[in-house]
């Protein structure tokens, strides 16, 4: 057919992971940011920003790993197995997040900080077991005959726990500057505050996954630093630098969108760096896309159903947020 | 743990998730076409009680349906972590299967769902119902993708093995495999009894308790008539399954009827109770009915029907399970019938509203219909033991390499976190239930929905009752 499917599939997997990150991203953070703010009216406000729009987002996490399970059996098969007791603490820590959400609403006053509890402990939960499957992904999964060949709990190293702890920093950040651009008055003033510390933390946790991940791995060293690649992927750093400089500045300026934007290109660069140095592994550090396909004539026949809906899945994900723009204040009930 | 093995806890798991979940899915089903019903006598007849109805019952879907997609979240990804073998060996076929089971999914909430919710009073008549019609159309279509993917594994075709691995050669023939068509049948249908003996026992609840009144009169007898009419066809679409499973899966019928050998020229008996001992070969303590197994499975007196002891050990389902699970199901089916049939002739005698023992009856009868369609898929589950793909695959190759004590963690956390959360939306989902219908709902704006600036349009936000209310 001449149509490469694999790479179509690749394309759609790795944007529907960045729309995740991306937006249930600021939702977790935003759990994760509960505990820095105790007045039951903020912590309202807080929810009611993402209350619209949060299950919608997780949409993505189910397509992806169906389209992964469709197009890239192999992947599926052995990434998910590899990381078995990382993702189901994951899935765990968003059903409480999930069910929390909803039932905070309709408990009375004497329950409820029940389920604010649950709400940040689910949220925690989530992000950081997502974090530590990611570390123990970029890691390198070890494969014999198709099988996953590592131990249950290969995926415990200090490079995949720093990786769970740095991905709360992000989705805290995240959510922090979502909640500038979302909201006003003492809730905002805080989340300016919290919001600085954060960025140099990010930056720091940034800067060790950057230079632990060619150290500790050969050939991704190789990758970024063998000319002339260097020169193709130097601006990413020096981009990530610029962005840091321009959040800070925007921070303290007191400046409503640009934070949040900022922090959407920082996330999508560090996305960025990650995609440079795994391409085209699927199952790192060995087994590319082409490798795990499943036949053209099943990537072919999910595509075409996937083209049709896609479009109104983004749609309709456009329309919600148009919907919901501008500041939400304690005014705005939920229900 | 308990002396089970990996694959025995891999295998709880997968029962114990799947089972939990299959029951939000089957309400929706049901209760998703029950509002299409609803809202269609509405804009016919302009008779309160439908228009009542339908908003008492679209925000107990509203949770429900809420469930299901946070149960269903795990599902999408318990394939890959706990049965890396099958995912890989299947995933070719199964995996586009369920992709499309979820874009469907996903197209519903994105679309009609919001409409269906929220937008009574924001949209015109004709546009809502026609949002309440495609969301109940969508289950169905939901339906088709994942039974087709089951039943694919139960009767394969359509494909050839390459590198030890299943590619898809016709993807018609994959979807319309033999017992797809009686298996969809029997599954839709199922959830159509099941939700309706689910609101016949709300509207028994409400009468009992003297709270008579047009709207819940008019459920309970619409739950009546669905007994009376549906369970019959149920047990007659049943039958065909089971004669195609005689057709294509022999053993699980010989372990359905724990049937372990033929006398040479003899028609087989049926064995009406007993208890099938896997070590033994037999079954201890059988009650027979001779003549009876050849006479409902081959529709002759003198044709045998499939005997354990003709296929090898090690592929023989466990009989002592689905010979009880399938007479759970089939018992209670033949229950749900007598309902049915009770309820016309107490409608004939004008005391359907009033006999208070039947009204009892319907309300104890409520989890029937679900308790009957888990027994089912139990005794085709277990039944199409020792495959995970029927002749192609073994389950114990299909699992991927954990071991004992990390199933045993995952499994207790499952449990744990599967009931106390699912207990709370359950006991919510029965408070709303209890609340009854409400006279002239509908008749002002609701708050939020899509449309609507900083309000949500969730499935779960549909319900604006506090919980503890």
């Amino acid at each position: 057919m001449g149509i490469d499917t694999s790479l179509i599939w690749a394309i759609i997997i790795i944007f529907g992971v960045m729309m995740y990150v991306v937006m249930d991203g600021f939702d977790l953070g935003i759990g994760i940011l509960f505990p820095f703010v105790k007045a039951e009216q903020d912590r309202d406000v807080m929810m009611n920003t993402v209350a619209p729009v949060w299950d919608g987002n997780e949409t993505w996490l189910v397509l992806g790993g169906a389209a992964l399970f469709g197009a890239f059996p192999l992947a599926y098969s052995v990434v998910l197995s590899a990381l078995y007791l990382p993702l189901i603490f994951m899935l765990m820590g968003l059903i409480f997040r999930g069910v929390a959400f909803e039932f905070r609403f309709k408990a009375r006053e004497n329950k409820r900080h029940i389920w604010d509890k649950a709400f940040i402990g689910g949220s925690l939960a989530a992000t950081f077991f997502q974090g530590v499957a990611l570390g123990a992904f970029i890691d390198g999964i070890p494969v014999v005959e198709r099988h996953y060949a590592g131990g249950a709990l290969a995926w415990l190293t200090p490079f995949s726990l720093f990786c769970g702890l740095g991905l709360i920093a992000a989705y805290a950040l995240l959510g922090s500057t979502w909640l500038i651009m979302k909201t006003e008055g003492p809730l905002q003033a805080r989340m300016y505050q919290v919001t600085k510390p954060l960025i140099l933390v990010l930056l720091a946790v940034v800067g060790v996954v950057s230079l632990w991940t060619p150290l500790a791995h050969g050939d991704i060293a190789q990758r970024w630093f063998s000319t002339p690649n260097l020169f193709w992927f130097l601006p990413v750093p020096l981009l990530v630098l610029a962005t840091v400089a321009g959040l800070w500045w925007a921070v303290g300026r007191g400046a409503n969108y640009i934070p949040f934007l900022l922090t959407l290109l920082l996330i999508f660069l560090g996305y960025s760096g990650l995609g440079i140095s795994l391409w085209p592994n699927i199952i790192p550090p060995a087994i590319s896309i082409w490798d795990a396909a499943s036949p053209p004539q099943s990537q072919s026949f999910m595509l075409v159903g996937t083209l049709f809906i896609l479009p109104f899945i983004l749609g309709y994900t456009f329309w919600s947020y148009y919907v919901f723009r501008g500041k939400v204040t304690a005014e705005d009930g939920y229900h | 743990m308990f002396g089970l093995e990996a694959l025995d806890l891999a295998r709880m798991q997968f029962a114990f998730t799947v089972s939990f979940h299959i029951l939000f899915p089957a309400i929706t089903i049901g209760l998703a076409s029950f509002l299409a019903v609803l809202e269609g006598l509405w804009l016919k007849t302009h008779e309160a009680a439908y228009r009542d109805l339908y908003h008492f019952w679209s925000k107990i879907f509203a949770v429900n349906f809420g469930m299901g997609v946070v149960s269903g979240l795990v599902m999408a990804y318990e394939f890959g972590t706990n049965w890396g073998g099958f995912s890989d060996f299947a995933g070719a076929i199964t995996g586009p299967l369920l992709t499309y089971e979820v874009l469907t999914a996903f197209f519903l909430e994105a679309g009609f769902l919001g409409v269906m919710l929220f937008g009574w009073n924001r949209v015109g008549r004709g546009l809502h119902f026609f949002s309440t019609v495609m969301v109940a159309i969508g289950t169905l279509i939901s339906t088709f993708w994942i039974l087709a993917s089951n039943s694919w594994m139960q009767t394969p075709q359509g494909y050839q093995i390459v590198d030890g691995r299943v590619i898809p050669v016709d993807w018609l023939a994959v979807i319309f495999n033999p017992s797809f068509p009686y298996r969809l049948a029997h599954m839709a249908i199922a959830a159509f009894v099941a939700t309706a003996f689910f609101v016949g026992a709300s509207a028994a609840w409400h009468l009992l308790r003297g709270r008579d009144n047009p709207a819940v009169r008019k459920m309970f007898s619409m739950a009546m008539w669905m007994a009376l009419i549906v369970a019959p066809v149920q047990a007659f679409v049943g039958d065909m399954h089971g004669l195609n499973t005689l057709e294509h899966q022999p053993a699980k019928i010989a372990a359905i009827e724990g049937h372990w050998d033929n006398v040479p020229g003899e028609p087989s008996p049926l064995i009406l109770f007993g208890w099938p001992d896997m070590q033994a070969e037999k079954t201890r303590f059988a009650v027979e009915v001779p003549y009876l197994g050849s006479l409902i499975l081959t529709h002759s007196l003198d044709r045998q029907i499939p005997a354990l002891k003709t296929f090898p050990p090690e592929d023989r389902p466990n009989s002592t399970i689905v010979f009880w699970s399938f007479r759970v199901m089939v018992g209670l089916g033949l229950l749900m019938i007598a309902v049915g049939v009770f309820s016309a002739w107490l409608r004939w005698r004008g005391k359907l509203y009033s006999c208070k023992p039947f009204l009892y009856l319907a309300l104890y009868m409520g989890p029937a219909g679900l308790i009957a369609l888990l027994a089912g898929w139990f005794t085709t589950e277990i039944g199409r033991q020792p495959w995970v793909v029927y002749g192609l695959m073994r389950t114990a190759h299909a699992s991927s390499n954990h071991d004992a004590v990390q199933m045993s963690i995952t499994l207790g956390l499952f449990v744990v976190v599967y009931f106390s959360l699912f207990g709370v939306g359950f006991s919510y989902m029965m408070r709303l239930v209890r609340k009854g219908p409400v006279t002239h709902e509908g008749t002002h704006q609701p708050h939020g929905g899509p449309g609507q600036p900083r309000t949500p349009a969730r499935p779960l936000s549909a319900s604006h009752d506090t919980q503890e209310a």
